[in-house]
């Protein structure tokens, strides 16, 4: 039973480790500020998860009881990363960041660089 | 034990990875052409940081570095809607 949760917990540590890895990758490698926004959005909250999730499931095997301390965790960044996300792309648009070349509806940039607040 | 002994394998192995995230973080705020990208690196760096310390309690079996883990949570996202508000507009606290 031990080792299943052990093989268990190891996949999950790799998985997430890898999707990690990933992100930032991504957030070195693509070309423009609007696709890099993705990699470390989806993919390292993704790899953060999975790591959180075999913390969760070691430390229920260790203490003998369910732990769900790190679902907090997991929780909030589930939902905070796309809001700060959502206020990176904001402020890009703002400050008229560069597109690339090949962007589709690049004519729409502008209109929303000048959004305001609702009053 | 074989299984304890890939586990151990595993916390190391993803250690490394996300050292090795950290670190290409680090390069793309440095090199940033617009401080968007500095800002999104440093958001990255904070989470990936997360993953470190949680990591760090995995490999020295203690459950104390959980509350570290979350207070740099709330605190990095603070700092990042913070810092996009004052590109916004200016102003942090209008």
């Amino acid at each position: 039973m031990e080792s299943v949760v052990h093989i268990i917990a190891a996949v999950l540590l790799l998985t997430g480790g890898f999707f990690v890895f990933v992100g930032s990758v991504g957030l070195l490698k693509l070309p423009d500020f609007f696709t890099r926004l993705h990699a470390p959005t989806k993919a390292t909250t993704m790899g953060i998860g999975a790591i959180l999730l075999a913390s969760m499931v070691l430390t229920t095997m260790r203490d003998g009881r369910l732990s769900i301390h790190e679902l907090v965790i997991s929780l909030f960044l589930f939902i905070t990363a796309p809001v700060s996300a959502h206020m990176l792309a904001k402020a890009a648009l703002h400050r008229r960041v560069k597109l690339l070349d090949h962007s589709k509806n690049a004519q729409l940039a502008p209109k929303a660089a000048e959004q305001k607040t609702p009053e | 034990m074989l299984s304890l002994t890939i586990l151990q394998g595993a916390v190391l192995l993803t250690s490394t990875l996300v050292v090795v995230a950290l670190i290409l973080n680090i390069w793309r705020m440095l090199r940033g052409p617009d401080i968007t990208d500095r800002i999104l690196a440093l958001d990255t760096l904070y989470i990936n940081s997360i993953a470190l310390i949680i990591l760090l309690g995995l490999y020295n079996g203690s459950a104390l570095y959980f509350e570290g883990a979350l207070l740099i949570a709330m605190l990095g996202f603070v700092s990042t809607a913070a810092l996009c508000k004052y590109l916004l507009r200016g102003d942090i606290i209008e």
